[in-house]
């Protein structure tokens, strides 16, 4: 699963014919309703000046790979709409809105401008709508109806090499949500340097993009993603998404990729 | 370091922080409000208070117990590796105990007096340094927004330079963190567990609304007393 959610709306402003063109092509192209919806607004918008040449860099909200209530009865719709709807949706508005006045960052990926606007632990201001965009996105697709029960094939026997078993890895994961201070995100990550999976424990929007290492799953730990299911009940929440909501297809793919960069050791092929 | 300031703090007097010795460790306790939990209605919902009294207050003096026990077990082990390793615990669940605990005293039901303005020498400070109450409320409304992630935002005073001071935190960091010569007079929690049932994402109407019912006569009073 490609974590590209960035591409860029170049309007060169000529005759609106042209522009015009651009945007139904890419109406037909994308299905989501609300990158249409994207693209009719910036149409208005850019239908205003046309003699000048504006660019324009924008990131759009990825719609979760289900409907917002899927994940019912363990993440409610209601959680759903808030969280994507409000949260996510604020992040990705408030993002244009910087880049809209900062040449300088056009043009990058999410990935890069994620470890460009960290600035080496001294943030952009960019960096944290960038960070939390790409963090949301991660987090919708760790997910999925009929989730939780147990990973299989490779990426079970990495975790049993790496933490002895998969329940010590649950209750080491779990243990990570319960003391992290404030808010933050719980991460399965595979280690470039070590070549091993660890759990990490990242604050505020803070992600491994930073350090290198490749994110396999996430769960996030700001109040805002359990309060309204979950109260202050932390332990619940973080259980419930261990045993139905984590989507073990979607960390088998990302470890897959993972692999591509991580030589983890040669298979054991048994000979004869 | 941690632990001498807590025990500093203790002193600042009738914090209502429920400290009482047991074995000789000092354990910590749960402060009564001192209103209802609906009193703050419709600024603070009932809801809100009780899950943040009774669960979120509750749940930092029982771990900061737990931490001081630790704490005292390997102090007395001279094991300075699980005592650094305790500090950590130690700032969050104290600083969380001793924000709340300034917190309760910073609300007040608006027929106690809940969001009348201070008089005396801290509403003539606050003229003097920011101009008019209200741009210190936009100015702590401001930051308070802008905080990422969770914090307090705090009016201060400074009792060496007698000044007055508008300070985020992160996390449960007590406003002494920023300065060791901060004081402060007024907090408000913008950790999402503070507003998300009732304003849910719009922090900024939760803190337009909670001037509502900010005791200014506690902030006054701990004013006077530090810059008699």
């Amino acid at each position: 699963i490609m974590m590209e959610t960035s591409w860029s709306c170049c309007t060169n402003l000529g005759p609106s014919g042209s522009s015009l063109l651009v945007t139904s092509d890419m109406s037909k192209l994308f299905q989501k309703p609300n990158f249409a919806q994207l693209c009719q607004q910036k149409k208005k918008e850019l239908q205003g000046p046309r003699r000048s040449a504006r660019i324009h860099a924008y990131y759009g909200l990825k719609s979760p790979p289900y409907k917002l209530d899927a994940l019912e009865p363990y993440m409610s719709q209601r959680t759903l709409e808030m969280h994507w709807g409000k949260h996510h949706r604020s992040y990705v508005e408030n993002l244009n809105k910087q880049l809209e006045k900062n040449d300088m960052l056009y043009g990058y990926t999410m990935d890069e401008l994620i470890k460009v606007t960290y600035n080496n632990g001294n943030p952009l201001p960019e960096f944290n709508n960038a960070a939390q965009v790409w963090n949301h996105d991660f987090f919708w697709e760790s997910m999925q109806p009929g989730g939780g029960n147990m990973p299989i094939f490779g990426l079970l026997q990495q975790i049993e090499k790496d933490f002895g078993s998969f329940t010590n890895f649950r209750e080491k994961f779990i243990e990570a949500s319960l003391t992290l201070f404030g808010s933050g995100w719980v991460w399965l990550v595979l280690r470039r340097n070590e070549k091993r999976l660890a759990i990490l424990k990242t604050s505020n929007a803070i992600n491994p993009l930073i350090s290198a290492d490749i994110p396999i799953i996430s769960l996030d730990m700001w109040e805002h993603a359990y309060y309204l299911d979950y109260k202050n009940d932390k332990g619940k929440y973080a259980n419930v998404f261990m045993d139905h909501l984590v989507s073990w297809n979607a960390a088998t793919v990302r470890m897959a990729r993972a692999q591509a960069f991580v030589n983890l050791g040669e298979p054991k092929i048994p000979v004869a | 370091m941690a632990l001498r300031t807590l025990v500093a703090r203790k002193s600042l007097g009738n914090l209502g922080l429920g400290f009482r010795q047991l074995r000789g460790l000092q354990t910590y306790s749960l402060p009564d409000l001192p209103y209802d939990y609906g009193a703050l209605e419709p600024a603070i919902s009932g809801e809100i208070m009780q899950l943040h009294h009774q669960k979120h207050h509750q749940a930092y003096v029982t771990n900061y117990n737990k931490a001081l026990e630790q704490l005292d077990a390997a102090t007395a082990k001279g094991d300075s590796h699980t005592v650094a390793k305790l500090l950590s615990a130690l700032k969050f669940n104290g600083g969380g105990h001793i924000n709340h605990s300034i917190f309760w005293k910073n609300l007040a039901p608006v027929k106690e007096g809940g969001g009348e303005p201070p008089h005396g020498s801290l509403g003539w400070a606050i003229d003097n340094h920011f101009g008019s109450m209200e741009v210190l409320v936009q100015k702590m409304n401001t930051e308070g927004a802008a905080l990422q992630g969770s914090g307090w935002v705090w009016l201060g005073v400074d009792k060496e330079l007698k000044t007055l001071v508008v300070q985020t935190t992160e996390n449960q960091d007590p406003l002494v963190s920023k300065g060791a010569n901060l004081v402060p007079l007024l907090g408000i929690d913008v950790w999402e567990h503070a507003y998300y049932l009732q304003y849910k994402n719009v922090r900024p109407d939760y803190l337009k609304n909670i001037w509502k019912v900010i005791n200014w006569k506690f902030a006054g009073e701990v004013y006077k007393k530090e810059c008699p």
